[in-house]
C-alpha cells in the first residue's frame, strides 16, 4: 500500500480527476494550499502596489491505493497536471503502513479498495 | 411646470435603478466559480463608466432626440440643448435631465444584462469595445424605436411600460448570440461549474428586486396612481414568480432550492416590467406564475438539450421572460389602469397582441443580426476569447491580476 501525495496547479485539478476516473481511482482528499516551489509565486496589483513573491494557490491531493495502482496513478496525474512550465508541482509517494475503513474495520488492502 | 414631487421620485428611481447594476454583479458573480467573481463584478462596473459616459455625450441623443423614424441623430451631442427645463414629449413634469438620467441608468443595465452568456471566458479589452458597439448600434437604436419621439415602434401602437423589449428581449437574444458564437466554456465530463456563492446570488437578487421599484415605478415618471400601480404588480408578479419557481423546483427536483426561487423572482420582474404601467394586479399573478414556467424549461430542459452555453441564464431568463412579459401585456393591458395606454386581447383588443407579437420580433430579428456583426468585427481585430491557459486560472489574476479571495493572510 502506498499513500500518494500531489501537490498540482488548481486549475489543472479538474483534468486530474478526469485523468484518474479513467484510470478507475476514485478514492481522493482534496484539500486547498499555499505555497511555492521555484516558481516563487505571482503578482499581483493593488492600486498600483505590485504584492509579488505572494504564495501561490495549489490543490493538495492525498490518494491512498494498492500497490498495482501506484504506477497508474502517478501517471494519471501527471497527465492531468503537466503543462510543461515551471509550477506544475510535485508528487511524492509515501509507504503506507496500515488502512482501516471505520464502517466495517476492515484493515489493508481490503480497506482501501 | 416642474413639479417637486415628480422630480424627486424620478431621482431617487434613478439612484434604486443604478444599484441594479452593482445588484447583478452580485447575482451573476455568485453563479461563477471563484476564480471568476472579480471578472464579472469589474464588467458590471466598467458598463457603470463607460456607458455613463457614452450616454451624456451621444447616447441619449441617439435614443430620444427626435430625429427619424430609426434613429434619434446627433442634435443633442453633449447634451447640448437637454437642459433643466422640462421636455413635454417625455416628461411635463420633471427637468429634461432628470428624464436623462433616469434613462442614463437603463442604459448602463442593459449591456450589463449580456455578461451572463459569455461570463468566464471574455477577453476584457474585448468585451469593452464590445460593449460601447452594442449600446450605441444595438440598444441606442432599438431604445429610440420604442421610446423615442417618431420612433417607428412607438407610433404603430407597441406597448413597453419599463422595458420588456428594449431591455430584456434585446439584451437577451444579445445573449444568445455571444453565447452561441463565443462557445463553451472549458470543462469537463462533470456538467457545468457549480455556482461559487449563492449567498451572493440572493443579495443580488435582493438589490435587483429593490432597485426594480425605481425602475419600473420610476417609469410613470410622476409620483403618482400609475407610479403606485407600477409599484405593486412590480413587487406581485416578482413574488408570484419566486413561488412558482420553487414549487417547479420542489416537484420536479424533490427540494425547493434557493438559486431557482432566486431566479424566479428575477424573472418575474423581467415578465412584468413591459406590463407594469397597463395591468392590475390579478394579471401581475398570473403573469408572475406563467414566467417561472417558461424559463424554467428553457433553462433546465431546452439549453441542456441544444448544448448552447449560455453560462448564467441571461438569455433563457431575459430573453424568454422578456417575450412573455412584452406579450402578456397585448393580453392583459386595461385601459381601466392607464387612460394613455390601450387595452388588450382579453379586454376586447385582439389587435394589440398582434402589434406586441410584431414589436417582439422586429427586436429579436434586429438584434440578433447586429450583435453578430458587432461580436465578429471585434472578433476579427481584437480576438474575443482568453486563452485557454487564461481561462483554466480564471479571469481575476489573469485579466485584472486581483484575487476575491485569500486563503490565509
Amino acid at each position: 500500500m502506498k499513500l500518494i501525495i500531489a501537490i498540482i496547479r488548481p486549475y489543472q485539478l479538474e483534468a486530474v480527476k478526469e485523468e484518474l476516473y479513467k484510470a478507475e481511482v476514485n478514492l481522493i482528499t482534496v484539500s486547498e494550499v499555499l505555497g511555492h516551489g521555484r516558481q516563487k509565486g505571482v503578482t499581483e496589483i493593488y492600486r498600483g502596489a505590485k504584492e509579488t513573491g505572494n504564495l501561490l494557490k495549489k490543490v493538495h491531493l492525498e490518494i491512498a491505493v494498492n500497490e498495482n495502482f501506484v504506477e497508474p496513478t502517478i501517471k494519471a496525474i501527471v497527465k492531468g497536471a503537466k503543462t510543461g512550465e515551471t509550477g506544475d508541482g510535485k508528487i511524492f509517494v509515501l509507504d503506507l503502513k496500515e488502512c482501516i475503513r471505520i464502517r466495517t474495520e476492515e484493515r489493508g488492502s481490503l480497506a482501501i479498495g | 411646470m416642474i413639479n417637486s414631487g415628480d422630480t424627486a421620485w424620478v431621482l431617487i428611481s434613478s439612484a434604486l435603478v443604478m444599484l441594479m447594476t452593482p445588484g447583478l454583479a452580485f447575482f451573476y458573480g455568485g453563479m461563477v466559480r471563484r476564480k471568476n467573481i472579480l471578472g464579472v463584478l469589474m464588467q458590471c462596473f466598467i458598463i457603470l463608466c463607460a456607458l455613463s459616459v457614452q450616454w451624456v455625450l451621444f447616447g441619449y441623443s441617439l435614443a430620444f432626440h427626435p430625429g427619424n423614424g430609426f434613429w434619434g441623430g446627433f442634435g443633442w451631442f453633449g447634451l447640448n440643448g437637454v437642459g433643466l427645463e422640462p421636455y413635454a414629449d417625455y416628461a411635463a413634469t420633471i427637468p429634461h435631465q432628470a428624464f436623462m438620467i433616469f434613462q442614463a441608468m437603463f442604459a448602463i443595465i442593459t449591456p450589463a444584462l449580456i455578461i451572463g452568456a459569455f461570463a468566464e471566458r471574455m477577453k476584457f479589452s474585448a468585451f469593452l469595445i464590445f460593449t460601447l458597439l452594442w449600446a450605441t448600434f444595438v440598444y441606442d437604436p432599438v431604445c429610440h424605436w420604442v421610446w423615442g419621439v417618431g420612433g417607428w415602434l412607438r407610433n404603430f401602437g407597441a406597448l413597453d411600460f419599463a422595458g420588456g423589449t428594449v431591455v430584456h428581449i434585446n439584451a437577451g437574444i444579445a445573449a444568445l448570440v455571444t453565447a452561441l458564437v463565443i462557445g463553451k466554456r472549458k470543462t469537463f465530463n462533470h456538467g457545468s461549474p457549480v455556482p461559487h456563492s449563492m449567498a451572493f446570488v440572493v443579495l443580488g437578487t435582493a438589490l435587483l428586486w429593490f432597485g426594480w421599484f425605481g425602475f419600473n415605478a420610476g417609469s410613470a415618471l410622476a409620483a403618482n396612481g400609475l407610479a403606485v400601480n407600477a409599484f405593486v404588480v412590480t413587487n406581485t408578479a416578482a413574488a408570484a414568480a419566486g413561488l412558482s419557481w420553487a414549487i417547479l423546483d420542489w416537484l420536479k427536483h424533490g427540494k425547493p432550492t434557493v438559486f431557482g426561487t432566486a431566479s424566479g423572482a428575477v424573472a418575474g420582474l423581467v415578465a412584468i416590467t413591459p406590463a407594469a404601467g397597463f395591468v392590475g394586479v390579478i394579471p401581475a399573478i398570473i403573469i408572475g406564475l406563467l414566467v417561472s414556467v417558461f424559463c424554467f424549461i428553457a433553462v433546465s430542459i431546452v439549453k441542456p438539450k441544444l448544448g448552447y452555453d449560455d453560462a448564467l441564464d441571461a438569455f433563457g431568463v431575459h430573453c424568454v421572460g422578456g417575450i412573455w412579459g412584452a406579450l402578456a401585456t397585448g393580453l392583459f393591458a386595461s385601459k381601466a389602469i392607464n387612460s394613455a395606454g390601450a387595452n388588450g386581447l382579453f379586454f376586447g383588443n385582439p389587435k394589440q397582441f398582434t402589434i406586441q407579437l410584431t414589436a417582439v420580433l422586429v427586436t429579436l430579428v434586429y438584434s440578433f443580426v447586429a450583435t453578430f456583426v458587432l461580436y465578429k468585427l471585434v472578433n476579427v481585430f481584437m480576438g474575443i476569447r482568453v486563452s485557454e491557459k487564461e481561462e483554466l486560472m480564471g479571469l481575476d489574476l489573469t485579466q485584472h491580476h486581483e484575487t476575491a479571495y485569500t486563503v490565509l493572510e
